[in-house]
């Protein structure tokens, strides 16, 4: 159960927009289904009504929607940010993607998303409805007489589960209360894969990876990747919008993919939520955290605007690659 | 009798101002290196893009490797600086991704190195074929 509700955010937002502030907002949109949220532009009070929602699945990271959408606004924009939502956001605003004056940001606390493969696997398939009620979710589906309850609490998203922060680093308004940085365990997978024998990653790697039908979502949705043109819409890669022909292939855009936002990715977690194959992509990314925190100090990407990332800088004692495998605990 | 003795394709990435200059004096100086060492000259090593190591294995290297100015002496400054982090995140994740991590290596050869570029040809040379023909890496469209 979310600790802020719909009303109040139509509320703010309808105020918003009449007091003039801001022309447009961005927000979560009614989709087909309960759990199919959808951003969305908003207009008018009247819209908001009819179109905007505020549930458990309202996952969707807004700051990438900021490089196109501030710039054709008329006015400002209002967009509403979860914690995580705000590193992605400075990330941005450090990279120079979006003017910040065009921006009317307002902070929502987060009690942490569901994820809607985690409630098809208890409830099965066919959702009509899911309605909050307290800490569970309601389910009602096609094929069951009886709602289905269950607890919020168990089909929080992976990401959620390990939630590295729930403090805004940038908002012009914060609505709730501010939240602390929290000392979560997201590392413990990485570390769990880097103490296995490299047959065994590889063989975990491959099985994950093989899944991968290409549908570019990662990248879509990741804000970080924002380049106007990408590598993998060249139409002389030999790769682009076509699924994996091969394994080389599926490393190949995994490997890049990650590696293009490695010291920039904010860990928000985006690339493994919208995955449909449920492929663990986030492991990736922080296994570059994971090491570049390890190589090089503690950094946080989007923590601080303006803050260098740590592979477009160096210092003159770098470790050598080859020293990256002898500290011993990288490598079993 | 002998047949058809495996032997590695191996990629060198060679910056101009140091590590070819370095590979042009070992040839110089007759120092043997083998054949396999497939040598591309780059304008720095920094120049050198995650995606062409994996092209290279993807057209069939066994092993890449990539030559620099020693830290410090960079022709622009600072390029090896910037490769030496790029390389040391890649390479530890293809190790993440279970490639064997002895068939990447980023090595500092001067200009005035040609036994050192020959001494770690030959090294890696052996190192790899030691390892075998690269499959985790493989296209088997690029097979011949």
């Amino acid at each position: 159960m979310q600790k802020i509700t719909r009303e109040q955010l139509i509320a703010k937002a309808s105020e918003l927009l009449s007091n003039g502030t801001v022309s447009q907002v961005l927000g979560w949109g009614k989709g087909e289904f309960d759990y199919d949220v959808t951003p969305t532009l908003f207009s008018s009070a009247e819209e908001l009504e009819n179109g905007f929602v505020f549930n458990d699945f309202c996952g969707a990271n807004f700051s990438k929607y900021l490089v196109s959408k501030a710039a054709k606004a008329d006015g400002k924009l209002l967009v509403f940010l979860k914690p995580c939502d705000t590193y992605s956001f400075n990330q941005l605003l450090t990279e120079h993607r979006f003017d910040r004056e065009k921006v009317y940001a307002v902070g929502i606390p987060c009690e942490g998303m569901a994820d809607i493969s985690k409630v098809k696997a208890i409830s099965g398939d066919g959702i009509a409805s899911i309605n909050a009620d307290g800490d569970n979710l309601v389910v009602t589906t096609l094929y069951e007489d009886a709602p289905i309850t269950i607890a919020t609490k168990d089909v929080l998203a992976e990401r959620c589960i390990n939630c590295k922060s729930k403090k805004h680093v940038a908002y012009d308004e914060l609505m709730g209360e501010e939240g602390e940085v929290l000392a979560s365990n997201r590392f413990d997978e990485v570390a769990r894969l880097e103490a296995m024998t490299a047959d065994e990653r590889f063989a975990f790697w491959q099985n994950e990876l093989s899944r991968c039908i290409r549908c570019n979502a990662c990248r879509d949705a990741c804000p970080a990747c924002t380049c106007e043109k990408c590598v993998f819409d060249n139409p002389n890669s030999g790769v682009e919008n076509k699924s994996p022909a091969n394994e080389f292939e599926e490393k190949l855009f995994h490997i890049i993919r990650a590696y293009h936002v490695a010291g920039r990715c904010t860990d928000c977690g985006e690339c493994s939520r919208v995955c449909p194959q449920n492929i663990p992509l986030h492991l990736l990314n922080r296994k570059f955290i994971k090491d570049i925190n390890e190589f090089y100090g503690e950094y946080q990407a989007g923590e601080e605007v303006d803050s260098r990332a740590p592979l477009v800088n160096y210092t003159t004692e770098d470790l050598e690659p080859g020293e990256v495998f002898d500290r011993g605990d990288n490598n079993a | 009798m002998q047949v058809n003795e495996y032997k590695p394709l191996i990629v060198a990435f060679c910056c101009n101002w140091c590590s070819y200059a370095g590979a042009d004096l070992a040839g110089n100086n007759r120092l043997a290196y083998p054949a396999d060492v497939k040598i591309i000259r780059v304008p720095c090593s920094c120049r050198v893009n995650p995606t062409f190591i994996l092209r290279a294995f993807q057209r069939g290297a066994d092993g890449v490797i990539i030559c620099g100015c020693h830290p410090g002496d960079c022709h622009y400054t600072s390029g090896n600086y910037y490769t030496r982090r790029r390389m040391a995140a890649l390479f530890s994740m293809l190790d993440f991704l279970g490639i064997e991590k002895e068939r990447t290596r980023l090595e500092w050869v001067s200009a005035a190195e040609g036994a050192k570029f020959a001494a770690t040809m030959n090294d890696f040379v052996q190192t790899v074929a030691s390892l075998g023909e690269n499959k985790r890496l493989e296209d088997l469209r690029c097979k011949k």
